[in-house]
């Protein structure tokens, strides 16, 4: 049966093969060896018409609590945000969405300019000279970081409090493998980086000391400080930081900070199910010759005309090859134009209201929920829109019977870390109502009795 | 066909060296900075660093392609080309004058010898520079 | 006609001007700065621009104008597999119960993300003769980088140190950044004039140092590597696993598999073959497929199944951790499977059939007015260089932007470095023959203005928003950021 995505009707093949002067496609292999043949068909589902997969990935979606069938109150790296419409309509219109590395830069003045826009809006957030088109994710933007701390230092040791997203961590180890440089960690007992303990760790051998804020556990963290204790030592600070939360919260390189990543998902990416998400890195200008990623900077045309193009690129893989400063290359440039559709959209009053009503639902459901008997606030630091709960009951026990309610209740903290096996980390974004944060805590009440 | 002056000694990687008393001055040929085009960036170590013959001292940069610098002869870094780090373009406009990068205080012996003369160098790039 | 418009969203900025619209705080206390001590808070707003939700949409409407897109234009960037983009694809990727599913919602909550990563993982390994598949991966680099990780942890497992990988000199750049990155050393193989693998020299540079030889099958020169299943076979003698770079797969869907040609490792670019949006850039999706051996190194969570139920299982000791923060870029793979299902089987082989037809006949048609890089046939793409026309003074850079004049996106350039003036063209499937006639007949056009009207090409292109741009200047005084100043 004919595709409608291949245009070559039998009649074209042949007239193709003709020009060509082959009998068939069949002769056009001769190369391939025919013991490198595979003799059967793929083994796969056969093709389904539109109407009959389109039942069928309705169903499989259907098989999955969302956003919008439940009150979610999910957060630990990907949050349920607000999302202007016009995002999805613009990044679908084909010039942006079916282009791809601007490498002909007067073909490519579109996907250029958004990401110079794109750079501004996250030095500005961020409080940074420079920032890339963007890296895979968060965790993939924290692990480049260390790489570019070990290589801009000379030094082998990577100081991360356990504050910072455990995944991330996980993601940093791997990058940091085959390099050789080793990760050590700063206690965070009582939801903060024991900034003592950090001031012992970090020493004339750590690349860089690595602190989230909010961390992982929703706390904010004294970034300043941490400054103070890594660049005493003549490390470098690394600051993950949600672009998000920026419209409120001072940018960490105001704060000292040396390079700032973090996950832009809160800036119009949608959740899907953790991916594709938004790698934010933002670095001082002197060490932009060292970042990974792609940079795109503004020059003139042979006219004298503004424009812009890919630059700075020796340091990328495809002219430095095994010296470059990363590997990466295909990015995830159309989820940096859905943050830069967003943030112009929400603009510099948008950004802060988003940030405030964050904050102040977060703390109304912190206040209100801890009334609910034998419920607690985990930890007392100061937090932002994510706190971990303490629960009279096991979490296991409680979460199935919330879902089924309509709430997914928040993360269990257990599989992060077992000392806190009794504790949910709840996140409350712009989007959550009062109405739906009491019902939440009616519903906690029942199910925690 | 580019100049290549008698009085330099040159490297088969393009730099050239010129002894001046007891301090070796060091940079690239007009035949490197020709086949790099435009220079857009040069990194360099800094005073009192020490280099070793025919080991990367720096790295300078066109747009499209990178190339490592290597030493002419082992020694401490006694004067950068600070001025190559605001007009890279130096390198090309005047590559054995203004475009120098490094004096170098040699500190191995025998090394200068070893290096091309003018006449070497040039029968090198007329076959391809390889 | 060129679009003239020249503004940045900033330089809309109007103060008062609102484009979103967010409800009042409905909780008592809503003053951040009763609820946060004020040292974390920013002091002044950011400086992010005041406009209306129309200014956004006409701006960016605006700027996407300024784009070539495979929508728009054909699109022959080689080794990138710039196919049709099926819109179905895009209307099942934002069903609320893939687009709103949160990474960590309860297993039980996501029984139909995990079906149908577990069934996207089964097919590809299918389709490439592997025995597991990561979905991990975010795009092509970072699969690499999982497979040589891989690939390193099996050799210590077995008490081996082994410390370099070969990686050909006609391989992608991401081949040798990405071995390094895995702490290996790269000792680069030089080809053979015609791209294939030199395999005398091969066997002399393999040794118990080398952990693994890194290919990209169909080669970079468009062509399948005849003696690839020698080439597997002498690496395993020597203990060498051998890794696939799946970038060219378009060309060989149900016609042969990585697996049964003793590849160890190989990944998938999903935005490459499967059809999802290549989006500007990305994102895309690098799954990585292994033997059986290699399976227990697979990045953590894996996707299980376990009668009907689905779910991840991250007790995996000897893993080599993590690549993301979650399960690899799903909405892609929503996209990805969503075209698999559309093809089956039949559909996919028709893929590749047709894709290496429409490199052939572009070949066969220009192959009077270019050098061709290595006599035909070819697979899915054709590497012609440009040095007839550069001894007219005409490079393939020039030939580039004058397509774009002509309407036409450019072929990769430069590309593999081991052809001179290299121009890569991948028509891909999905194009029609009258845009391939169109392209070749534009294409011989330019030749013809080489001999006779050289300057046209020179000054091109002349069409677009902005003509040629002054990348030295941009690398000199580099300008990364707008700033009021301009």
């Amino acid at each position: 049966m004919a595709s409608r995505y291949i245009a070559n009707t039998p009649d074209e093949q042949k007239r193709m093969l003709g020009a060509i002067g082959s009998g068939s496609i069949e002769d056009l292999l001769v190369k391939i060896p025919p013991k490198a043949r595979l003799a059967r068909p793929l083994g796969l589902t056969p093709a389904l018409a539109e109407t009959d997969l389109i039942r069928h990935m309705t169903a499989l979606a259907a098989r999955n609590a969302h956003a919008d069938s439940h009150v979610s109150f999910l957060g630990a790296g990907s949050y349920d945000h607000y999302i202007p419409s016009p995002i999805n309509h613009l990044i679908l219109r084909g010039e942006f969405f079916t282009a791809y590395t601007p490498y002909q830069p007067e073909a490519s003045q579109g996907t250029l300019r958004s990401i110079y826009e794109y750079q501004t809006m996250i030095a500005e957030l961020t409080g940074m000279d420079v920032a890339n088109a963007s890296i895979y994710d968060g965790a993939s933007s924290l692990a480049e970081a260390a790489l570019m701390a070990h290589s801009v230092t000379d030094r082998r040791e990577i100081v991360l409090s356990r504050a910072v997203h455990p995944l991330y961590k996980r993601v940093t180890a791997t990058y940091c493998e085959g390099p050789g440089v080793r990760l050590r960690d700063v206690p965070a007992p009582e939801g903060v980086t024991d900034l003592a303990a950090a001031r012992q760790v970090v020493n004339a051998t750590t690349a860089a000391l690595v602190v989230q804020t909010p961390n992982f556990y929703g706390c904010l963290e004294d970034v300043a400080a941490a400054a103070e204790i890594a660049h005493a030592a003549g490390a470098l600070l690394v600051v993950v930081a949600d672009p998000v939360n920026l419209g409120v919260l001072e940018g960490p390189g105001k704060l000292g900070a040396d390079i700032v990543v973090g996950e832009g998902q809160g800036l119009g990416v949608p959740l899907d199910f953790g991916g594709p998400n938004l790698g934010v890195f933002a670095a001082k200008n002197e060490l932009v010759r060292r970042m990974p990623g792609r940079l795109v900077g503004a020059t003139v045309d042979h006219d004298g005309k503004r424009g812009f193009v890919l630059t700075l690129q020796t340091r990328e893989q495809h002219i430095r090859r095994a010296k470059a400063t990363s590997n990466i290359c295909t990015n995830v440039a159309l989820c940096a134009l859905m943050a830069t559709i967003y943030l112009a959209t929400l603009g510099r009053r948008g950004l802060v209201k988003v940030g405030e009503l964050s904050t102040a639902k977060a703390h109304y459901a912190a206040s209100r929920l801890t009334k609910v008997p034998g419920v607690s606030l985990r930890f007392t630091a100061p937090f932002f829109k994510e706190f971990a709960l303490k629960l009279p009951k096991a979490p296991e026990r409680v979460l199935p019977r919330l879902a089924r309610q309509g709430f997914l209740a928040g993360v269990p903290l257990k599989t992060f870390d077992r000392a806190l096996a009794d504790c949910l980390l709840v996140a409350v974004t712009e989007k959550r109502t009062k109405a739906e944060i009491d019902a939440f805590a009616a519903a906690l009440e029942k199910a925690v009795a | 066909m580019a100049n290549v002056p008698r009085d330099l000694k040159y490297t088969r990687e393009h730099e050239w060296a010129k002894q001046e008393g007891d301090r070796v001055r060091v940079g690239i040929t007009a035949y490197a900075q020709e086949q790099l085009g435009d220079v857009v960036f040069v990194e360099l170590p800094k005073v009192g660093a020490k280099v070793t013959a025919a080991k990367t001292f720096g790295v300078v940069e066109s747009v499209k392609a990178v190339s490592d610098l290597f030493a002419p002869i082992s020694g401490e870094v006694v004067e950068v080309n600070g001025e190559l780090g605001q007009k890279p373009e130096i390198v090309n406009q005047d590559p054995y004058g203004k475009g120098w990068m490094l004096v170098v205080k040699p500190s191995g012996k025998g090394e200068w010898d070893q290096l091309l003369t003018a006449q070497q160098y040039e029968e090198l790039i007329a076959q391809g520079g390889h | 006609m060129a679009d003239a418009y020249d503004k940045l969203i900033f330089e809309l900025s109007s103060p008062g001007r609102v484009g979103w619209s967010l409800p009042e705080a409905d909780v008592p206390e809503a003053d951040v700065h009763k609820l946060l001590p004020a040292k974390h808070l920013r002091r002044d707003a950011p400086d992010l621009p005041e406009v209306s939700e129309f200014d956004v949409v006409r701006h960016y409407s605006r700027l996407s104008r300024m784009n070539y897109g495979v929508d728009t234009h054909f699109y022959p960037l080689g080794s990138c597999t710039m196919k049709y983009n099926p819109k179905l694809n895009e209307d099942v990727a934002r069903l609320a119960g893939f687009a709103k599913v949160h990474p960590l919602a309860p297993e039980a909550s996501a029984q139909g993300a995990l079906q149908l990563m577990h069934e996207l993982a089964w097919d590809l390994a299918e389709i490439a003769g592997m025995d597991a598949v990561s979905l991990q991966p975010a795009a092509g680099a970072q699969g690499e980088l999982a497979g040589v990780l891989m690939i390193r942890a099996y050799h210590h497992s077995r008490g081996e140190k082994r410390t370099k990988v070969l990686v050909p000199d006609s391989a992608h750049g991401t081949n040798p950044a990405s071995t390094a990155i895995a702490g290996y050393e790269v000792v680069e193989v030089k080809s053979l004039p015609n791209g294939e693998v030199d395999v005398d020299a091969l066997a002399r540079t393999l040794d118990t140092d080398v952990a693994a030889f890194m290919i990209t099958v169909p080669n970079t020169l468009g062509m399948f590597e005849p003696r690839i299943i020698e080439i597997t076979e002498l690496c395993h003698a020597k203990g060498v696993q051998v890794y696939m770079d799946g970038a060219n797969l378009n060309a060989i869907l149900g016609i042969t598999r990585p697996g049964d040609l003793g590849f160890d490792v190989c990944h998938f670019n999903l935005h490459k073959t499967f059809t999802t949006p290549h989006g500007g850039g990305g994102p895309g999706a690098g799954p990585v497929g292994v033997k059986a051996h290699l399976e227990p190194f697979l990045p953590v969570p894996v996707v299980t199944k376990d009668g009907d139920e689905y779910a991840l299982d991250w007790k995996r000791p000897r893993s080599i951790g993590k690549l993301q923060a979650f399960w690899g870029n799903f909405g892609m793979l929503v996209r990805a499977y969503t075209y698999i299902r559309t093809m089956g089987p039949d559909g996919l082989r028709s893929v590749s059939d047709n894709a290496i037809l429409n490199a052939n006949y572009i070949m066969k048609r220009l192959e009077r007015d270019y050098d061709v890089a290595v006599p035909g046939p070819c697979m899915h793409e054709c590497v012609l260089s440009a040095r007839r026309q550069k001894r007219l003074g005409v490079t393939a850079t020039d030939i580039a932007k004058r397509l774009l004049d002509l309407g036409f996106y450019a072929p990769s350039t430069y590309f593999p470095l081991i052809v001179e003036e290299a121009l890569m063209i991948e028509p891909t499937e999905t194009e029609a023959k009258e845009t391939l006639d169109a392209f070749c007949d534009a294409m011989i056009q330019i030749a013809r203005e080489a001999e006779t009207n050289a300057a046209v090409i020179h000054d091109a292109p002349v069409t677009t928003p902005v003509r040629r741009l002054d990348q030295t200047k941009a690398a000199r005084e580099p300008n990364l950021k707008w700033t009021r100043r301009g």
